[in-house]
């Protein structure tokens, strides 16, 4: 092993360390956007996990957050269930979910992906609520807990670290090889004897159990869940896009891509109310224009820059 | 060229963090009133007409008297308004940065059930009295427990299926209708709670739902469901809708000619824009809300709204929203003081003198609203309601003709 690699999970041990201090010294109105970055971070860095290295772009992300928070929503508020046992269970039903999908699906490749994927939130969100209106009936799904902002934020930093471990070893596996070599070129993989299917549904999975696991602990800050809004699509456009400014290249691309974005649009929203989609446009468009290869591409680009100057 | 691309991120970084931690101004001359509610998003079309305008319009009126009286002090209102994109969490974020970077004194409830509940626990963690409006659910009593500055005012879901049931049980005895109903309803949570009640409700009262079918949200073509609802030949059709489908809802069921004698929609049939698309075909629809538009009060409220932010308030939750922020200003007043906690058990101890009439909390609960209202010539009527006076007799449906 490199020691470049450990140097790296180093660096990211002390930021966990770090991040994991901000409830102390953050108010309720940071500690929120916290919240709402430490979700993105986990969720796009789950997302480069699978689509990083392969070049799939999935548009599920939606679908599986919203299983998450659905479940967490239907447990707590049909069958009486805690909110613990219902944060257990949710990402196991997503990881089957995502496993199920991706035997099914990731035959497919290139613009069929995305669009698949894109379908299947909306399919889920269809499904959920049919359940739900001829077997289960409703009362409105109420998640009421004691939990506050600062333990969600706990919660989700301790998630945004297991992916991001998980990524660290599996780029250093055999599998994350494989990948790598599928998102070169898939044929090639397979004539060299990789399982390509096994692989991807390997990692497909492990991104639908994240996601979902991230659905189930945000609900508790929703306090009332509608398919409508927990399945929104989105969330899964948000994710891609944060993870693509960053820099799908690099497991820790989506955190340099996640922060900006969050602080941006929070100062669009708060400066042009009545026109933040607009300025979020002229946003999306100067980031296409000037980073093309996301945050983390110009940082190397600056850097080579830099070697060759010296 | 790279160092001046960074220069230009680094600038735009320093502005956004500078922008987000500018603070308020210290000394306190006039009142802060935060407001949050979608003005993008599926929430949007309803929040524009039944929560933005009436907000406008009380602000501007306050103001225009010279501000709040409080405590012998005129000051007048500063407004500070934000767009949650109809995203719970985006709203969250926004109601904490309202409390803490912006120390507004005051807000306005959210729009929305979900929205209510979701930040009830914030907004109560900072002590502000919440007047929800747009909110209707059965948990009221374990809500309001939970958390005892949400006050509830427009009613139960049980309330909205009971206006309906009265409905068809006076038409039944009065022969117009049998004891077959046609129900849809939209598969979303508002839909299939009321759908649920109803089942229930109607059963119990002898009638019998020969149609009973849901519809996704967002559904393009409610063609199906209309033909359906046609062929089980019931003369009574319930829909638990919203605000798109109700429309197309009414659409189909001109184009099929429903031979019915009661036809309700539940959400935005009280929308002026109902009435806009489809003139007097939809004359005798009855849907949820309706308002009394001879009572001088709510006549003079009208007048104002459309006076003053160019747009006509729906037959409906409008009045309810200008009511809740004349409560909450009746409470400021009244109370003498900007102390949250003080106003809040003003709100719970006092009535109100509003455009909906003399408003009181029971347990937090106001039960004076109206429940069922009809297209009547033109004009959104209650036709059923709770404490509220100037319910107009039902109409029977005759045919969709102009």
């Amino acid at each position: 092993m490199k020691p470049a690699g450990w140097g790296e999970l180093g660096w990211a041990a002390v930021l966990v360390v770090l991040a994991a201090f901000l409830p102390l010294v953050a108010n309720g109105y940071w500690l929120s956007i916290g919240v709402t970055a430490m979700m993105y971070i986990a969720l796009s860095t789950s997302w480069v996990l699978f689509s990083g290295p392969t070049h799939y772009i999935s548009l599920a992300t939606g679908a599986f957050f919203g299983v998450g928070g659905y479940l967490v929503g239907s447990g707590m508020s049909d069958y009486s269930q805690s909110f613990w046992l219902m944060a257990a269970i949710s990402p196991i039903v997503g990881a089957i979910l995502a496993a199920l999908i991706g035997f099914a699906t990731l035959r497919l490749s290139g613009v069929y992906f995305v669009i698949f994927t894109l379908g299947l939130a909306e399919m889920i969100r269809n499904v959920v609520s049919w359940v739900q209106n001829n077997f289960l009936g409703s009362r409105g799904l109420y998640v009421l807990t004691d939990l506050r902002d600062q333990h969600i934020y706990w919660m989700l930093l301790v998630v945004a670290a297991a992916v991001y471990l998980l990524g660290w070893f599996v780029s250093r596996s055999r599998i994350g090889f494989a990948l790598r070599i599928i998102g070169g070129d898939e044929t090639v993989a397979r004539h060299v004897g990789i399982n390509t299917a096994t692989a991807k549904v390997i990692l497909f999975t492990s991104t639908g159990f994240f996601a979902a696991l991230v659905g189930a602990i945000i609900a508790p800050r929703w306090s009332y869940i509608e398919p409508n809004q927990v399945f929104s699509p989105q969330l899964s456009f948000l994710v891609v896009i944060m993870a693509l400014l960053g820099g799908s290249g690099r497991l820790w691309g989506p955190l340099v891509g996640v922060i900006p974005f969050t602080i941006i649009w929070e100062w669009v929203g708060i400066q042009f109310p009545n026109q933040s989609i607009l300025f979020i446009g002229l946003c999306f468009l100067l980031i296409v224009y000037f980073l093309p290869q996301g945050v983390v591409g110009r940082l190397e680009e600056l850097r080579a820059r830099m070697r060759r100057a010296s | 060229m790279i160092r001046r691309n960074l220069m230009k991120l680094a600038a735009a970084g320093l502005l956004a963090t500078s922008a987000l931690i500018a603070g308020p101004a210290s000394a306190q001359d006039v009142v802060k009133i935060g407001a949050i509610a979608p003005k993008t998003g599926p929430l949007a079309g309803g929040a524009v007409v039944t929560q933005w305008p009436n907000v406008q319009l009380w602000v501007e009126q306050v103001n225009a008297r010279g501000g709040l009286n409080v405590g012998g002090k005129q000051m007048p209102i500063e407004l500070i308004e934000y767009d949650d994109k109809t995203n719970p969490g985006e709203h969250i974020k926004l109601a904490q940065r309202l409390a803490e970077q912006d120390q507004v004194d005051f807000v306005v409830a959210p729009y929305g059930t979900g929205f209510n509940i979701a930040t009830a626990p914030i907004y109560g963690r900072y002590g502000y009295p919440m007047i929800a409006v747009s909110a209707i659910t059965d948990k009221m009593e374990e809500l309001t427990e939970r958390y005892p500055n949400l006050f509830f005012t427009l009613g139960t879901t049980t309330s909205f299926v009971d206006g309906v049931k009265e409905i068809l049980i006076e038409k039944r005895d009065a022969g117009v209708i049998g004891n077959e109903v046609a129900m849809v309803n939209v598969a979303d949570a508002f839909g299939i709670e009321l759908a649920d009640r109803a089942r229930e409700l109607l059963t119990e009262a002898g009638f019998e739902l020969v149609y009973d079918r849901s519809y996704p949200l967002g559904t393009p073509d409610l063609s199906p469901v209309m033909k359906g609802a046609k062929d089980s030949g019931a003369k009574a059709f319930v829909a638990w809708s919203y605000p798109p489908d109700s429309f197309g809802l009414a659409e189909q069921a001109i184009i099929e000619d429903l031979d019915v004698a009661v036809y309700y929609s539940a959400v935005a049939t009280s929308f002026p824009a109902f009435v806009g698309a489809y003139g007097n075909k939809i004359d005798a629809v009855l849907g949820a809300g309706g308002t009394n538009v001879d009572d001088p009060k709510i006549a003079e409220y009208r007048q104002a709204h459309l006076e003053i932010t160019g747009k006509v308030p729906d037959y409906w939750a409008s009045a309810n929203t200008y009511a809740a922020l004349q409560i909450l200003e009746q409470a400021i007043e009244g109370a003498g003081t900007l102390d949250r906690d003080t106003v809040t058990q003003y709100i719970k101890d006092n009535s109100f003198d509003t455009v909906m009439g003399e408003l009181t909390f029971e347990n937090n609960v106001s039960h004076t609203f109206w429940s069922v209202g009809q297209w009547q010539d033109g004009v959104f009527r209650g036709v059923k309601g709770s404490n509220v006076e100037g319910a107009v007799p039902v109409r029977v449906k005759e045919g969709w003709a102009e």
